[in-house]
This record gives structure tokens, C-alpha cells and sequence, in this order.
């Protein structure tokens, strides 16, 4: 009987140090990452990094503006293009669609997600930025290669699909029947009764899903670094090239090491994609889970 | 009145319109990738280590990137197993469903599923750094296990929280330990580790951010943990940036056999899914 009680006890514990270990991974990857940008820290104020727009890593001048404003561009042009479509697709999916069909099309979204970012990249390359040379950035300017924030936006936009449509679905199916009922009974068509009872409950899941999508944006490296164009300059419009965060680290990671501070520098760049990333995050899963959306 | 009616057709026909492009986009993708790497495919692109050459446009094939791919997702998935099966069968069988630790510990969970491979990379760079490791092989599988652990413990998480709850009080009531518990649940759950496996296995063999400057490159297939290895998604990138038309071809046939690589297991995790909840 007591040895029974000691297996089970010892095994716990076994698992609690396993859970506890993982669980401060958190903790380790921001520490971790401080740690090794102390140096560049030391040398500049955080207003000097994060505020000037000269980037020389020759001469120690580390102004990270150019790229937080890429980041900002890029970002800023998936979620223009994918809120409304993500949106507009789980409204369907919930609320109107045949059964049959979301049996079908949920599949699509997961194979979607599945895709790798590099091949996102290739279908970038290939499509995207061909479209935006010729077919869009004509009418607009006089001359653009295609790698462009427009191009970084629509690959984004798309992979980002799947994780906006499949929360937003979630939490349109937790609103309870009910509310849509009364609304309904009350002579309300159909879409009265999303526009102004669902989406006004739905409206904080909404915006987690969103927080979510900004964060996942924000960190996505390799398809961005391959058709955003990665000029060091600040974009004026959405046909100028762009260089964001990840893509600054993608490139540039593990060369250049003798230049003094520049692996500082770089690493201070993981570290407040890392800082900003936890904190979107924190939001949106604290919303989620307050309205029990945990899936997805 | 009318008015009402008008808006509404409106909005349902924005509604399919997007549906359409978001499926649109997917056969776009898988469409590209087919049509572009179809004429490069030969039997010497996975059966054959890059010939000297090659990347200006000579004779060879890509098996050293996809046997590293192979290596590298293999690894950190037996090592994420290792690691989130004890995890996700404390936090959802020995600890109540309300402990502070279990809520917060998932919470943690979900917050490191959302940090990007590129900080993992970037993290286990370091690491590698202050324990004196090359990039090679095992860098490789230090950052993608990472990368995979949240995925692997979310994953089992769901899995686990469907069991029937009658099994739980079933085998309490016999005066079955936790631990004696946890093994009748592992009967049940063995669908959804399989899945979790699929799924970690499937991201592993995509990222690129993360091996990067961790397992380094290399023409020859790594026969140690301590030499670099070459990762299929990081070789479709490189090779998609040479001027070569030849070579950006090679990159096309890369890309889709990854495709059909990742399509395989999405594919097989879904059937498997499906069967967990009929069955239940």
C-alpha cells in the first residue's frame, strides 16, 4: 500500500519540477535575451535605440526607428486587409453557413495554418510581388520593384488568416442562442440581429483575436524578409520597401560579430520583440479565457 | 423596409466574396507551388546530396536538407514529447482544474505558443553560446524543441480535458492513486498524442526562423550531433535568391515537396481527430 502511495508521490514530483521548469521558459527566454543585450544597454539610452533613425553599426550608431516603423507598416497593412475579410468569413461561417460546408471549409483553414512560413515566402516571391509591380504599383507610382510593404502586408494578411477566422468562430459560437432569439423575435432580420446583438457581445473576443493576429504579425520573419525589399530606410507609402524587426535579426544574426555591440544590438532587437509580443499575448489569452474561448 | 432587406443581401454577399478569397488563397498557394515546381522535380532531388556546383546550376539533389529536416524534427519532437506529456498529465490529472499553478501554468503555455520562432532562435543561439556549442545538429533540436513544447502541450491539454469524466471518478472511487488514474488515461488519450507528434513534427520540419543560425548549413548529411546539418525550408530559402533560373527551380521542387510533406500530416492529424470524436 505504501509503495503505491511513494510511486505516486515520487512521480508527481518528477512531473511538477518538469512543469515548473517549463513554465519559467518564459521567464529564461526574456531574461536570457536581457542578459545578452546589457552591453548595448550600457552604451545608449533606450530613447537613443528605439527613437533615432540612423542605423551604422560600423560607426555605433544603433537607431532602430527604420525598423520599428516597418514593422509598424507591415503589420498595420495585413490587419487592414485581414480584419475585415477574417471577420466577415466567421460571421458566414457561423451564423449562415450549411453545416455541410463548414465540415469542408474548416479543414481548408487547418491546412492553412499548417503551411510553413517559408513557403508563404515562395508564393510571395512568385505571386505577390510580381502583382504589385505590374499590376498595382503602376497606377499609383512611377516605379516599384514589388518588395514592398503592400506585398509584406498581403502575405501577412493570409497567414494570418487562419488564426483570426478559426478564434473569431469560436467566439461567435459561445454567444448564447438565446439573445439571438429575442432579437430575432422582435422582427429583427437576420443580419440586425449579428450587427447590433452579436458583435456587440462578441466585441472583446473580437479584439483578442485581433491582438492575437497583430502579435503573430509582428513576429513573422522569414516570409516578410523575403518580399518586404529590406532597405534600412523608414517607408513613406505602401509602395516603398520596408525592413522589419525579425527580418533585421534574420539577416544579420551570427555575421559581423567583431563589430563591437552589434550582437548586443541584435539581441536587444529580440528582446523587445519578445517584451511586446508576451504582453499582446497576456491581453488577449487573460480576454479569451474570461470568456472561455481556450481552443485555437 | 426595404432598406433592411437590401443590407442584408449586401453583407451576405461580402460575406461569401470573403469566404472565397480566404479559400482562394489557400489553392493560390498549394496552385503556385505545384505549378512552379512540377518541371524541377526529378528522383535526383531527393535522392542525391548537392554535387559540387550546384548551386550554380550543376547536377545533385536536396536529400541533405531533407534528411536534416528529418533529424532536426525528429529530435525535438521525441525531446518536446519527453518533456510535455508529464507536463500536460500534471497539470490536467493530478492538480484539480481550478489550482492557481494549473491556471497560470496554462496561461504561460499559451503565451509561449504566441512567441515567435525567431526569438526562440535567437534565445537558444545564446544558450549555445554560454554552454560552448557550434552551430550544428543539436542547436538545431535545443531551438525547435523549444518551439514545439507549447504547441505539443496545448495539444495534449485538449485532448485530455475530453476524456469522460466518469473514467476519473471511476477509478478514484476503486481507490486508484493519481498516478494509477494517470495510466488509465493514457489508454484514452493515445489518439491525441499521435496528433500532438504530427502537429510538432509538421512545424519543426517548416520553421526556418529558429534553425537558422542554430544548425547552421551543409552540403553533406550530419552523421553527428556535434556537426551542422542543413534544414529543407532554410535551402528552398536560400536557393530562391540566387540568379540562377535553374537553381530558383530546384528552390520551386523544394518547396513543394515540403508542401506535400506538411500537407500529408495535416491531413492525417485531422482523420485522426475525427476519430477521437466519434469514438467518444
Amino acid at each position: 500500500m505504501t509503495i503505491r502511495l511513494f510511486k505516486d508521490k515520487v512521480i508527481g514530483t518528477g512531473m511538477l519540477i518538469c512543469s515548473v521548469l517549463a513554465v519559467s521558459l518564459v521567464l529564461l527566454v526574456g531574461l536570457g535575451l536581457y542578459w545578452r543585450s546589457v552591453p548595448i544597454l550600457q552604451n545608449h539610452t533606450l530613447w537613443e535605440l528605439l527613437g533615432s533613425a540612423s542605423w551604422r553599426p560600423l560607426k555605433g550608431e544603433f537607431g532602430f526607428l527604420p525598423f520599428i516603423l516597418g514593422t509598424l507598416w507591415v503589420t498595420g497593412m495585413a490587419i487592414l486587409i485581414a480584419v475585415p475579410l477574417c471577420l466577415l468569413t466567421a460571421i458566414y461561417l457561423a451564423e449562415y453557413a450549411p453545416l455541410r460546408f463548414k465540415r469542408f471549409f474548416l479543414p481548408l483553414v487547418n491546412i492553412l495554418a499548417g503551411i510553413p512560413p517559408v513557403i508563404y515566402g515562395v508564393w510571395g516571391v512568385f505571386f505577390v510581388v510580381p502583382l504589385v509591380q505590374h499590376g498595382i504599383a503602376p497606377y499609383f507610382v512611377d516605379f516599384s520593384t514589388g518588395f514592398t510593404v503592400l506585398a509584406g502586408g498581403v502575405v501577412l494578411a493570409v497567414m494570418i488568416f487562419p488564426l483570426m477566422v478559426s478564434i473569431v468562430v469560436e467566439v461567435l459560437n459561445t454567444i448564447p442562442v438565446a439573445l439571438k432569439e429575442a432579437s430575432l423575435s422582435l422582427g429583427a432580420t437576420k443580419w440586425e440581429t449579428i450587427k447590433k446583438v452579436v458583435l456587440k457581445k462578441a466585441l472583446p473576443g473580437i479584439v483578442a483575436a485581433m491582438v492575437l493576429a497583430v502579435s503573430r504579425a509582428f513576429g513573422e520573419t522569414i516570409a516578410v524578409l523575403m518580399v518586404c525589399g529590406n532597405v534600412p530606410l523608414a517607408p513613406h507609402s505602401i509602395f516603398d520597401p520596408a525592413y522589419p524587426l525579425p527580418a533585421l535579426l534574420a539577416n544579420n544574426f551570427g555575421e559581423m560579430m567583431s563589430v563591437p555591440l552589434y550582437d548586443a544590438a541584435l539581441m536587444f532587437s529580440a528582446f523587445a520583440l519578445f517584451v511586446i509580443i508576451v504582453v499582446f499575448n497576456l491581453i488577449s489569452r487573460i480576454i479569451l479565457q474570461k470568456i472561455e474561448v481556450t481552443h485555437a | 423596409m426595404r432598406k433592411r432587406k437590401i443590407e442584408e443581401r449586401l453583407f451576405k454577399g461580402l460575406m461569401l466574396l470573403s469566404t472565397a478569397l480566404v479559400a482562394v488563397s489557400l489553392f493560390l498557394i498549394i496552385g503556385t507551388v505545384i505549378w512552379k515546381g512540377l518541371p524541377y522535380l526529378d528522383w535526383d532531388m531527393v535522392s542525391k546530396i548537392p554535387d559540387g556546383g550546384y548551386y550554380f546550376g550543376r547536377s545533385g539533389g536536396m536529400l541533405n536538407a531533407i534528411i536534416g529536416s528529418l533529424y532536426v524534427a525528429g529530435g525535438a519532437t521525441v525531446l518536446g514529447m519527453l518533456i510535455s506529456l508529464p507536463v500536460s498529465v500534471y497539470l490536467n490529472i493530478y492538480l484539480k482544474k481550478s489550482n492557481i499553478f494549473a491556471r497560470f501554468a496554462k496561461l504561460s503555455f499559451d503565451v509561449l505558443f504566441g512567441i515567435p520562432s525567431i526569438v526562440y532562435g535567437a534565445f537558444a543561439f545564446s544558450l549555445m553560446v554560454y554552454l560552448g556549442v557550434r552551430t550544428s545538429l543539436l542547436g538545431g533540436i535545443i531551438a525547435v524543441t523549444l518551439l514545439v513544447i507549447p504547441i505539443m502541450v496545448r495539444t495534449l491539454d485538449e485532448v485530455i480535458i475530453h476524456v469522460p469524466k466518469d473514467l476519473k471518478e471511476a477509478a478514484l472511487s476503486l481507490g486508484a492513486t493519481r498516478w494509477e488514474m494517470a495510466k488509465v488515461y493514457f489508454r484514452q488519450i493515445r489518439h491525441g498524442v499521435l496528433t500532438a507528434v504530427l502537429l510538432a513534427f509538421g512545424r519543426g520540419v517548416g520553421d526556418v526562423a529558429a534553425v537558422m543560425f542554430t544548425a547552421g548549413f551543409s552540403d553533406n548529411i550530419p552523421v553527428s550531433l556535434h556537426e551542422p546539418a542543413a534544414t529543407l525550408p532554410l535551402a528552398i530559402f536560400f536557393q530562391l535568391s540566387s540568379p540562377i533560373p535553374e537553381v530558383q527551380g530546384r528552390a520551386y521542387a523544394s518547396a513543394l515537396i515540403l508542401t506535400l510533406f506538411i500537407l500529408i500530416i495535416v491531413v492525417v492529424s485531422t482523420i485522426l481527430s475525427h476519430k477521437k470524436n466519434k469514438s467518444s
